[in-house]
């Protein structure tokens, strides 16, 4: 298994050690906010399992993915929302 | 797109600890298992990340048994529609959706963290205490940050010790239980040496941080990212600078998919008798989704679903003594650390109560229902399907929320309609 | 509580509606409910407004009330979501074509505002259909509304005109001069209104009204995917179907962004829970005329029930037998493009008043509404 992915956040590129989580990698670039709520809000990342849906990111074109639950593969392209 | 239809002997939905132990116990009595899990990899969120990420001779254990034992694993796997009487589901994957017919169903679906509203909560960096873990596991560096761990249970303790040796900084662990409770289940923890000198180590690691009692995360500060928490204790309140809040009002157990399978539910979660099994004959439940009791109860409950339902009850005899004792303590673990009443009063009307769809405690307030809540809010209505806010209402109005219906989780359209997709394709 | 001049039955959007128009009249009126206002069929349905032309009688009420809901939508609350995004009627083939040819000499004879839409200006209007259908009929006056919001708003209307609400407590038998709760409590009344929808058969003896299960899901949030309600032609073979079960594609853009996604049509189930057989068909004729829908993601799916007669049409009137009972029910689904029609015809009838629309067509006492 390769020991770092390359992938793109928002156009940037960002290289992270592999299994790292697409939600982990946004923090790691310095970014807090995922996604604008309905009202307009800037949410991140909250229950880290999967459940709570804050950190959805469009990921390869799909939108409202849980970045949480989704590992980092080379050359992914990750937009926040 | 491969679509497909596979058959196990016994299906586990979960593979944290109690799926694990569960799967392992059933392909040990010779049955074909198959296990579905939302997670990247096996070990549920106290085991996320696999055994680098664990420590302790349990997990090690458990990693290597149900690596070794021949279940197919799919990870990354979703249950979002079943049918208990044709002994069915259908689940989906990132690229994949697929129907299960199972001879047995173990139910191991864990537990989620409760969360409470307060002002600021939904500020970015204001996170979950295990969900904040569970970023560090997959890849997270936290080292030098100022982090704040509030709301109540021992897990608290463990999470900032976590923390620490990933070289964080835990200014304040704020428990929101009072030292008469916390008391009283230390000197339960005297029957348990093991649990005590675990307690007594964590604090130990812990010796930096201020464990303060009675305490509790009022307000989060901060313009599109978490600047500070305002903690209050009595009649003191303060505020702290911080990188990250990780807040978390214990558990609740992911009861959903036993709902949908017409399972019995209880006051703990999803109700099951000596040998794990639910009021559904061929549905078994183990660990947190049962009710919430901690990792080595939860690797009992799982072992005996894993021999009950492969028909071999006579071994499952064996757990039954620790795992009797395990949930003698995890009853004084929810004694301990029930909420306090003043929880309640955290909202401020215009706190968001529903994240996804941006609903305000002044909204939900006069509410008599849930189903009103829902229709006249847009409360719950959202992806998370009220999996936060439902615990929420149900703390601070009292509100039962409804009956459960498909998808059981958000799923493509294409894997909603799958099952009937490929029964057309077997009829041609 | 005294005595009422009118006490209605159920809290859907049809029994708010006749609550604020009887009110509005000057009447002491009772709205009684058990559960939540909007939470029935209201709830389970699509608010879609629209014109229909299946009978002259059909056409008179869906027309008049659309006009009403015109009139209403600046004074509608936000959360009420009225949207005037007109409706596609899609024809598939050049045979359907036909009836979009047929419907808009129909409509436009009656002023309705129409237009054809070829294969490729459909195409542009809606670029996430499948590619090559023949054209559609553009309704442009069509409108959706979202009906739990829209009823509440209708029974705080009638309450501010005088009405009173009771809630919580459901009606077990309607006497001469009084509603008998479940609880015992009598509510007396000069008359009544029946417009508890499906549940209307077991307050007045041989209505027949059938409930008619339908089944929908709603999507996440994917604003621009849909701009107009669309329906296959093919639908109305849908409708028409009056004892297998049948699916049509059907969809609906919300405000929020979400599609919300129809339809089908079954008899003989009284069992609310969500068919997976069901929903698949439904999908898969979607999929058909969206292939681009398969890979959104859903986040519920929920059934309801419709009060459906065998013409098709609503029971609006005095019942037969009764000298104060009227009914309001039977509007299978088209409810809350009607409600505001019924509910003007209904005051009508019960003050003796001239109506806007005749109101024969769907007087009670027609043989296939009741019978016995």
């Amino acid at each position: 298994m390769a020991e770092s992915v390359d992938l793109w956040i928002n156009g940037t590129p960002i290289r992270v050690c592999a299994g790292t989580s697409v939600a982990a990698a946004v923090l790691l670039s310095g970014e807090p906010v995922f996604r604008r709520s309905v009202s307009g809000e800037k949410r991140g990342p909250l229950c880290g399992m999967g459940i709570c849906f804050e950190c959805r990111l469009n990921i390869d074109g799909v939108e409202h993915c849980r970045s949480c639950q989704i590992v980092c593969r080379e050359g992914m392209q990750v937009r926040t929302e | 797109m491969s679509r497909g239809s596979r058959t196990a002997d016994i299906l586990v939905a979960g593979a944290g600890p109690a799926g694990m132990s569960a799967a392992a116990r059933g392909r040990e009595c010779g049955r074909s298992v198959l296990v579905l899990d939302d997670n990247p990899s096996a070990g549920g969120q106290i085991w996320r990340g696999g055994e680098s990420h664990s420590s302790g001779s349990q997990s090690t254990f458990w990693f290597r048994t149900f690596g070794t034992c021949g279940a197919d694993v799919i990870s990354g796997a979703r249950i979002i529609d079943g049918d208990a009487k044709r002994r069915r589901v259908i689940a989906e994957t990132r690229e994949d959706a697929f129907t299960v017919e199972y001879g047995k169903l173990i139910l191991a679906t864990g537990a989620r963290e409760m969360f409470l509203p307060f002002p600021g909560w939904t500020t970015p960096n204001v996170m979950g205490i295990g969900g904040l873990q569970a970023l560090v596991k997959s890849g997270l560096p936290i080292s030098g940050k100022r982090i704040v761990v509030a709301g109540t249970g021992p897990l608290m303790l463990a999470a900032a010790a976590y923390f620490r040796k990933h070289g964080a900084v835990v200014p304040v662990i704020a428990e929101q239980a009072d030292w008469t409770r916390l008391a009283r289940f230390t000197l339960q923890l005297r029957r348990q040496p093991g649990k005590l000198c675990q307690a007594a180590a964590l604090r130990f690691a812990l010796r930096h941080s201020r464990y303060l009692v009675s305490c509790w995360a009022e307000a989060a500060n901060g313009e599109g990212r978490l600047e500070s928490v305002r903690l209050r204790q009595g009649a003191k309140a303060w505020d702290l600078a911080c990188d990250y809040l990780a807040v978390g009002f214990g558990f609740k157990p992911n009861i959903e998919l036993g709902l949908l399978m017409n399972c019995r539910i209880n006051d703990a979660g999803i109700e099951s008798d000596d040998v794990q099994q639910t009021s559904q004959e061929d549905i078994f439940a183990a660990g947190e989704c049962t009710g919430i009791g901690g990792v080595d109860l939860a690797i009992l409950e799982g072992e005996i679903a894993g021999y009950a339902a492969a028909g071999r009850a006579d071994l499952a005899k064996g757990c039954f003594r620790k795992r009797n004792r395990a949930r003698q303590f995890s009853a004084s673990l929810r004694r301990a650390f029930a909420l306090r009443r003043e929880l309640r009063s955290l909202p401020s009307a215009t706190s968001i109560i529903c994240r996804c769809e941006d609903v305000v405690w002044q909204r939900l307030e006069q509410m008599q229902s849930w189903r009103a809540a829902k229709l006249h809010t847009r409360c719950g209505m959202g992806p998370c399907q009220g999996r936060v806010c439902g615990p929420i209402l149900e703390f601070l109005l009292g509100l039962q929320p409804e009956a459960i219906r498909p998808p059981v989780f958000p799923a493509r359209l294409e894997s909603l309609a799958a099952a009937s997709e490929m029964e057309e394709s077997i009829d041609k | 509580m005294g005595t009422f001049d009118v006490a209605v039955v159920g809290a859907g959007i049809v029994g708010t509606a006749c609550a604020r128009e009887l009110s509005a009249a000057g009447l002491r009126t009772a709205l009684i409910e058990p559960g939540v206002i909007g939470g029935g069929a209201t709830a389970a349905g699509m608010g879609h407004i629209a014109v229909m032309d299946d009978s002259e009688a059909q056409f008179a009420l869906t027309r008049y009330s659309q006009l009403l809901w015109k009139e209403l939508a600046d004074r509608l609350p936000a959360d009420g979501e009225y949207l005037p995004c007109g409706a596609l009627w899609i024809a598939a083939d050049e045979t359907e074509m036909l009836e979009v040819y047929r419907k808009q000499r129909y409509y436009s004879q009656r002023e309705v505002p129409v237009e054809i839409l070829d294969s490729q200006s459909l195409a542009e209007a809606e670029p996430n259909l499948r590619l090559g259908m023949a054209g559609a009929l553009l309704a442009r006056e069509d409108a959706v509304v979202y009906p739990p919001a829209v009823a509440r708003f209708l029974a705080s209307e009638a309450q501010h005109l005088g009405a009173e609400l009771i809630l919580g407590r459901r009606v077990a038998t309607i006497g001469d001069d009084a509603a008998t709760l479940d609880d015992g409590i009598r509510i007396r009344s000069r008359s009544f209104v029946v417009a508890n929808g499906a549940g209307a058969p077991s307050l007045v003896t041989g209505l027949n009204i059938q409930p008619r299960k339908g089944h929908l899901v709603i999507t996440d949030r994917y604003p621009g995917f849909v701009q107009h309600q669309m329906i296959e032609l093919g639908y109305l073979r849908s409708a028409h179907a009056m004892d297998s079960d049948s699916v049509a594609f059907n969809i609906q853009p919300r405000p929020s962004g979400q599609l919300l996604i129809g339809s089908s049509r079954q008899y003989g189930s009284d069992h609310p829970a969500v068919d997976n057989a069901v929903v698949s068909r439904m999908l898969q004729r979607a999929f058909e005329y969206m292939p681009g829908l398969r890979k959104l993601s859903a986040i519920r799916a929920w059934t309801g029930f419709r009060a459906a007669t065998k013409d098709k049409l609503p029971v609006i009137g005095l019942c037969p037998g009764r000298e104060n009972v009227y009914l309001a029910t039977g509007h299978e689904g088209l409810g809350i493009t009607t409600s505001l029609g019924t509910a003007k015809l209904l005051a009508d009838l019960l003050l003796n008043r001239t109506p806007a629309i005749e109101a024969a067509p769907y007087m009670p006492d027609r043989s296939y509404a009741l019978h016995g």
